[in-house]
């Protein structure tokens, strides 16, 4: 029993040894062994399909370039099958061949959509490809072509801070953009954009970037009439009011692009109240004049926000002034807080153009805002009997002391006496 | 009315035997010197004491001991109850002042060499005290729940656990369980208002008897010849009363207009804020602990810390039976140098605490 042991262990041995030459062999690459050594751009694509995706689910040059890879002549590795460097033009077609075929993603990464190379199509930049311009961007051009990352990945080109440079690259550049009339300075607005401070300040990867609202792979420029469908997927409750409200049948009326007509397009700023009204920096005068109607909405508006701006200012001043003097605050600074949900919600209503609606909004919140003042108004009347309550405890404390050090010099000379 | 003065009288010292003791207080004398006025701090501390007795008292009132309800019955305290925020104030404020005094009343008692024979019963029995009310300061450090002594209570027990021996088991038995949870605010409200009371009386009263037995000790540096004798009563009694009156305004001015603080809730999932620290009066032993390296010789720094620092205090516990010149009545500038250098050096890591927190 024990001699069959060893006679199957040696077996087992000579039989690893023997397949480990074969072993080797399977894993030969001729195209990075030859790569490796060149120099340059033709060394490159050798180093960067070291960290590729590709490469680490097994694929090699072979799936994109053809010919084969364990041939140590570098003729016999270039045979009938090799396609050298894939034109342009067919660059969506060969990234393609497995991306848009789900049994092919199945075998490394089911969960990958698919429909890539078909909403390429749709894009702009497919459209022009088929026209016969290679000019626009294909996969490579934002993926990579050698070290393609997932998207997942920081480094990788289409990780979301790394988006508007990658589009960048061609859209930031006017020589480039000169040909198809499209202005270049999208990147440079989109980063003065609060979009932008959220997204590369506060490392917010769900601020929209330029795929956001243009699409991914089937990017084109929102219409007229999608524009408000394109910022409703964030901001669906403003989206909703203005909708509803008389804006909305003008603005389709006039092809105003509805959310951009106001708040703009790449360079979106942190939307103010100086916006809402008749005042300088307000939008509504874009269109209305003095004296109409609307006119009359915006100043309304403007004035029932001011109004609880004024009251919330005051309650937190109080509030303020209590807590440096030592009264305990925190229920009512919480209160407070309620009254700001509320001049959010106030703000956002303004999209409703219903002024009924703005002023019963700002009552409700102002109702909250009357309890806070009253609590601060409280707790600064505690605050000074406090201090009153000191000064006299002090008084007659001091007057005890005296009253003692006078009784103890009075016992000190009686004693001495 | 004479008549019904002296039948009650008449009916408690048949019932009590007072007259001993009025007899005592009568003839009880305190020596007047140069230095007399060092004896009023332990009179301060007591005083304290008592203060903490009543407004802790008070504060249990409303007080709610477990995660769920002490933070939020703080709040209560300070905001709905009537002189709630003056009572938790004044409990706040009397128990950092009462540890400053403490430390006064030990290093006065020490460079006064108060300790000689036959008082080293009076200096172990006050060493007790000291730990005892640092445990005191400790335990109730965490009652509010809030982030502050939540982090603080963890790197405090964190430190204990890293003992040799015993460590483990006695975080264990300080926490609760492992880590600090709702089980440790229960036990450490337990150690502030039963264990340590209880034991504090016995300490206390045993401190205070030795003090009226023996007296107050009269410095080696003083000439016998310059000391007086004033009554306790009513001179000394007077005197220290005129002490408590200046230092219950000093309360009342720190509670007016810097009231404790009551903090955000403590949150054990989320992370610890920048800047944690101990109490003022463990930061000399926290920065210590902090800025000794990670290993000497292959031993954990702070293990070797740790142990200095009980080392530190078992030498400081035996200062009557080791200063044996001072027994005898010479002056022994060895402890008084050792005492200059343990109170320099408290004074400077304290203030490294402060004034480097980044360090």
């Amino acid at each position: 029993m024990i001699r069959l042991k060893r006679w199957t262990g040696s077996a087992l041995l000579a039989f690893s040894l023997a397949c480990l030459p074969l072993g080797l062999l399977a894993q030969k690459n001729t195209c990075l062994e030859c790569h490796n050594e060149l120099e340059d751009s033709l060394q490159a694509p050798a180093k960067g399909f070291a960290q590729d995706i590709h490469q680490k689910y097994g694929l090699t040059c072979t799936a994109c370039h053809g010919g084969d890879a364990k041939q140590e002549d570098m003729d016999l590795a270039k045979g009938r099958t090799f396609r050298g460097v894939p034109a342009r033009k067919n660059i969506p077609e060969l990234c393609g061949g497995c991306h848009g075929n789900a049994a092919s993603m199945r075998a490394f990464n089911p969960s990958l959509r698919v429909d890539q190379l078909e909403l390429y199509g749709t894009s702009r930049h497919g459209q022009l490809l088929k026209k016969g311009d290679t000019k626009v961007a294909v996969c490579t051009d934002c993926h990579g072509v050698h070290g393609i990352l997932p998207s997942n990945v920081p480094k990788s080109l289409t990780f979301p801070w790394n988006i508007p440079e990658t589009c960048g690259r061609c859209h930031a550049d006017r020589a480039t953009m000169k040909a198809y009339s499209i202005p270049a300075d999208q990147l440079a607005e989109y980063k003065k954009s609060v979009h932008a401070r959220a997204l590369f300040e506060k490392k917010d990867l769900t601020a929209p970037t330029c795929n956001d609202c243009h699409g991914n792979h089937g990017a084109t420029p929102p219409q007229v009439a999608s524009i408000a469908y394109v910022c409703r997927q964030c901001h669906s409750a403003t989206a909703e009011l203005f909708s509803r409200s008389p804006h909305r049948p003008a603005f389709d009326q006039a092809e105003l692009h509805e959310c951009e007509a106001c708040h703009g397009k790449h360079k979106i700023l942190p939307a103010t109240d100086e916006m809402l009204g008749t005042g300088p920096g307000s939008v509504c005068l874009q269109c209305h004049e003095a004296g109409s109607k609307p006119y009359k909405v915006a100043s309304g508006m403007r004035a029932a926000l001011d109004e609880f701006l004024r009251r919330r200012d005051l309650a937190e001043t109080l509030l303020d002034t209590a807590e440096r003097q030592g009264v305990e605050v925190s229920e009512a600074k919480f209160k407070l807080k309620e009254a700001e949900t509320a001049l959010i919600m106030l703000r956002n209503l303004t999209h409703s153009l219903s002024l009924e609606e703005v002023k019963a909004k700002a009552a409700e919140g102002e109702k909250d805002l009357a309890q806070v003042t009253a609590s601060g108004e409280a707790a600064l009347k505690e605050g000074k009997s406090r201090r009153v309550g000191l000064v006299i405890t002090t008084g007659f404390l001091f007057l005890l002391a005296i009253a003692l050090f006078f009784k103890i010099r009075q016992i000190q000379k009686k004693q001495l006496l | 009315m004479k008549k019904w003065s002296q039948n009650l009288a008449g009916y408690f010292e048949q019932r009590l035997k007072l007259s001993g003791l009025a007899s005592f207080a009568r003839k009880k004398t305190v020596p007047e010197h140069g230095y007399s006025f060092w004896y009023f701090f332990g009179g301060i501390c007591l005083f304290l004491f008592i203060l903490q007795v009543v407004t802790g008292i008070f504060l249990l009132l409303y007080y709610k001991p477990s995660a769920e309800g002490a933070h939020e019955s703080i709040l209560f305290i300070m905001s709905h109850v009537k002189f709630g925020w003056l009572i938790r104030s004044v409990h706040s404020w009397s128990a950092n002042l009462l540890m400053g005094i403490i430390f006064i009343h030990m290093f006065s008692t020490f460079f006064l060499k108060a300790y000689r024979k036959p008082r080293e019963l009076t200096w172990v029995s006050g060493f007790f005290l000291l730990v005892l009310f640092m445990a005191f300061g400790f335990s109730g450090y965490l009652l509010p729940w809030n982030e502050l002594s939540y982090f603080a209570t963890k790197v405090g027990t964190d430190i204990v656990g890293s003992l040799p021996l015993i460590g483990k088991a006695l975080k264990t038995f300080v926490l609760g369980g492992q880590e600090v949870s709702p089980a440790t605010l229960s036990r450490f409200f337990w150690f502030h208002i039963a264990a340590l009371p209880a034991l504090t009386v016995l300490i206390l009263g045993l401190h205070i008897w030795l003090v009226q037995v023996l007296g107050m000790s009269v410095p080696g540096r003083v000439k016998p010849e310059t000391v007086r004798e004033m009554p306790f009563f009513p001179n000394f009694l007077l005197k220290d009363a005129l002490g408590w009156i200046l230092v219950l305004v000093l309360v009342g001015v720190l509670c007016v207009f810097f009231p404790w603080e009551t903090g955000a809730k403590a949150d054990p999932l989320a992370s610890a804020p920048v800047g944690i620290k101990p109490e003022w009066y463990f930061t000399f032993m926290f920065t210590t602990l902090k800025l000794i390296p990670p290993h000497i010789f292959f031993i954990s720094g702070e293990v070797l810390g740790i142990m200095a620092f009980l080392m530190g205090g078992l030498f400081w516990l035996l200062v009557p039976y080791l200063d044996r010149k001072a027994n005898r009545g010479k002056s022994s500038p060895v402890f008084t140098g050792i005492g200059v250098v343990v109170l320099l050096y408290i004074m400077v890591m304290t203030a490294v605490t402060y004034l480097l927190p980044r360090l």
